[in-house]
């Protein structure tokens, strides 16, 4: 037997999108560079020679134009793939995706389906300045009809696709940029589930609950924090709509504390949403005040040491995790 | 303006823990009202106001533990301090806060026109308690109050209640008084501060019941099962009618020696099934009719068992009587309930040989025994007291 | 209505006055004062409840009967019957 082959986050992605072509003439991918340029990040190199320009679509600069495209091949039959550049950019598309995309089936009696799978890149840490960035999956987390995915690992980045277009609902999976190049040896690309929380590492003083690209931050904090005799437990929610609310509760009723870990903003966050649904349904198993490791609330800043300092880091769940533990 | 403070619900009350508003800002009170319920150690009880006025503001939030004399609330169109029925020591601490807010204003004549905050100010913001060490403590029925939080900013937290509890990894200590109700707690408390501090005499009487027995038949015997009576209803009326005529029996032992009470509240021992004892009073038994009394003991019994007495009748009886009933034993040698200096005890009615008339009958009998402080009251009286009682019993008719 | 339905009733009633017991564990011929730890205020109101719910008053001498559950159903379902012959 050979060893698993290392695979990076981005070729994990790329792997995915080749595969459901390969499994499914309907699959199609449009976004801005996807074809030529081989995609902002790189995702899609290579698969514009390997499917031609009639499924590796470049579109104009229009995000509510190929978004509201791609919601009309779904509704006409096809398994349409769009990427966004960044999640920023997606506000140009909101109209489509909260407007059309997340409601037909509702309006339609369930008539109409839009299996419409939308990728983007979130969150901040490249000196990219303010408008490239953000992280506002949790803005989508809150709307009715749209299922959120935020894959951590290469493992979820090549496995929550194909289910993902199995859906017959719309499916935004945000990519956080920084991960791209994160490897893992991995076997093959499995189907991965899109519905459940994952424990990606078992303790038992402390719940930390995350997602997306702070799931590396948290599971280094955890490391630091085993040193000091704190053993936490590390929750990849993994889904944001709809939350595990399962396992967000069986987690905190096991430690009975919690500090959730969030790249977006905190007010009106996923984190306050989570945090909300342990008020509502765990409060007798808490032990200490439930905490959070934020963006700070700035617009995020170019200058590197400004940009560090607004966004979460493994210090500063470290630090928040000793003072709730007063330890 | 008047300040409702909270009030003292038994001599050994030093704090309670406003557990919820029943009236609201704006909202007119009238003596006896019940507005808020207040947990003791004796359980969650229903606090009543003794004037008239409107409930201006509420000062302190549900949840929140205060010394008993902390305000708890303003009421306008009252002139004076608002506390629970008068207690029997004054409770009011010397560092309770002063009201120092200017004099109201005129009430104005459409008081609904007032603006009235609904948003009540906090004082104290509590302890520490996270949610699960709260809930541990409830379930194992631990005081809380008696922890030390090692918690940050000394919370108490689970692992503190674990210990108490002797469960789990904080190690287990065995020495320690484990699982002690709030009650048990209370009961305690008093019994030993009666025993530390009370010099009680005892006096045993024992007297045929045959009269009050027959009576009793003949008066149920036609009636609806709702109109009966039981046989501690006579008893009751008997002593609250005996204490009226010896006062040093009922009333209080304070600071300055006994005052008698003008008043008769005959308190009623209740043991709780499955454990427990409280012993709330019936307001003014010596003039109530028997079926008054038996509907007034009735309702007591099982608001007590329910855990629902009100504050003025934990915080005031005058005397307490204890019986075993039916199902106890011939007597009892009970403990006075400080600060009241007597306590009448009555043992199960028993068929027994009986001397009567120069021959030997059976006849049902009953011991009745006087527990009583010795710096109120003196033997001799207690054995008058008893003999009236038997005295009483006797010519049930006049009950 | 049958024994069954008396026996019914008295537990029912019981369990308004001491919601806390488990009548499931007591006898037929299980003394109630005993194995609930039920004072004579319980019984009068037991006695109150069950008049009541059937209608019937139960005489003052009769009350005894209702202290246990089998003693009870049987004489609640006699009286009923002789009441509803005569």
């Amino acid at each position: 037997m050979s060893e698993p082959a290392e695979l990076s986050y981005r070729e994990a992605v790329r792997s995915a999108i080749r595969n459901a072509m390969q499994d499914d003439p309907r699959v199609f991918l449009m976004g801005e560079d996807v074809g030529h340029y081989g995609g902002c990040y790189a995702v899609s190199k290579g698969l514009l020679d390997e499917f031609g320009p009639d499924r590796i679509r470049d579109t104009p600069l229009s995000e509510s134009a190929f978004t509201g495209a791609g919601i009309g091949a779904a509704m006409g039959g096809m398994r349409p793939i769009v990427e966004i550049m960044t999640c920023n950019f997606s506000l140009l598309a909101l109209d489509q995706i909260m407007n059309n995309a997340a409601t037909l089936r509702h309006m339609s009696g369930g008539q109409v389906s839009v299996p419409l799978v939308i990728r983007m890149a979130t969150g901040g840490g490249r000196q990219l300045g303010a408008q490239h960035s953000h992280s506002l999956e949790g803005w989508y987390a809150h709307i009715p009809g749209i299922r959120v995915l935020a894959p951590a690992t290469v493992e979820d980045a090549g496995g929550m696709l194909a289910p993902a277009l199995a859906d017959p609902d719309p499916v935004l999976i945000f990519e956080n940029a920084l991960l791209y190049n994160d490897t893992a040896r991995v076997d093959g690309l499995a189907k991965a589930d899109i519905d459940h929380a994952a424990v990606r590492r078992e303790g038992t003083d402390i719940s930390l609950i995350t997602y997306g690209g702070s799931l590396g931050k948290t599971l280094a904090a955890a490391e630091l924090l085993e040193q000091v005799g704190i053993s936490a437990e590390v929750l990849d929610l993994r889904v944001l709509r709809p939350l595990d609310e399962e396992a967000i509760l069986g987690s905190v009723a096991r430690t009975r504390r919690c500090v959730v870990v969030d790249e977006g903003w905190r007010s009106g966050s996923i984190s306050a949403e989570v945090m909300a649904r342990i008020s509502e349904s765990g409060f007798w198993n808490l032990d200490a005040p439930l905490a959070r490791v934020c963006s700070e609330e700035v617009p995020i800043p170019y200058a590197k040491h400004l940009e560090d300092a607004a966004l979460p880091n493994t210090d500063k769940i470290v630090q928040a995790v000793r003072k709730l533990l007063g330890r | 303006m008047g300040t409702f403070t909270m009030p003292s619900l038994g001599a050994d009350m030093e704090a309670g823990i406003l557990v919820e508003w029943l009236k609201q800002p704006g909202e007119e009170l009238s003596h006896g009202d019940i507005i808020a319920v207040v947990e003791t150690d004796k359980g969650a009880i229903e606090v009543e106001v003794f004037e008239d006025g409107r409930l201006d503001r509420l000062l302190v939030e549900p949840g929140t533990k205060v010394p008993v004399g902390t305000p708890l609330a303003e009421i306008a169109g009252s002139g004076t301090q608002a506390q629970a029925s008068p207690p029997p020591e004054p409770h009011v601490p010397a560092d309770a806060p002063v009201e120092t807010a200017p004099p109201a204003p005129p009430v104005s004549a459409r008081p609904e026109a007032e603006p009235v905050s609904s948003i009540a100010p906090i004082f104290g913001a509590g302890e520490r308690i996270s949610p699960a060490a709260r809930k541990l403590a409830y379930d194992k029925e631990l005081d809380l109050n008696a922890l030390q939080g090692t918690g940050p900013d000394g919370a108490i937290i689970l692992a503190d209640v674990q210990k108490a509890a002797g469960l789990a990894a904080g190690g287990a200590n065995r020495t320690r008084p484990r699982n002690l109700a709030p009650m048990r707690r209370a009961i305690a408390a008093a019994m030993s501060r009666s025993k530390r501090e009370i010099p009680h005499y005892y006096l045993c009487h024992s007297f045929d019941v045959s009269a009050a027995r027959e009576w009793l038949d003949a008066f149920n015997g036609g009636k609806p099962p709702a109109e009966r009576l039981v046989f501690s209803a006579l008893t009751l009326k008997a002593v609250a009618l005996a204490v009226s005529e010896f006062p040093e029996f009922n009333g209080f032992y304070g600071q300055n020696g006994f005052s008698a009470s003008r008043s008769i509240h005959v308190g009623i021992a209740i043991a709780l099934r499955g454990g427990g004892l409280a012993a709330p009073a019936i307001h003014n038994t010596d003039r109530l009719s028997l079926p008054e009394l038996m509907l007034a003991m009735n309702d007591l019994v099982s608001r007590t068992r329910a855990g629902g007495f009100r504050s003025s009748e934990i915080s005031d009886p005058t005397v307490t009587v204890s019986s075993l009933g039916e199902r106890g034993v011939e007597a009892l040698l009970p403990i006075i309930y400080p600060p009241q200096v007597a306590i009448i005890g009555f043992g199960s009615v028993v068929q027994r040989a009986w001397a009567t008339g120069g021959a030997v009958q059976v006849r049902p009998v009953m011991c009745a025994t006087l527990a009583a402080d010795h710096r109120a009251s003196d033997g001799h009286r207690g054995a008058l007291l008893l003999r009236r009682i038997e005295e009483l019993l006797s010519h049930p008719e006049g009950l | 209505m049958n024994r069954e339905a008396m026996r019914a009733v008295i537990a029912e009633e019981i369990s308004a006055i001491a919601p806390e017991a488990d009548l499931s564990a007591i006898g037929e011929a299980e003394d109630l004062r005993e194995a609930l730890d039920l004072d004579s205020m319980d019984i009068f109101n037991l006695v109150v409840a069950v008049s009541k719910r059937l209608q019937f008053d139960i005489p003052d001498a009769d009350a005894g009967h209702l202290v246990t559950l089998g003693g009870g159903a049987e004489y609640l379902e006699r009286k009923l019957r002789e009441a509803g012959e005569g």
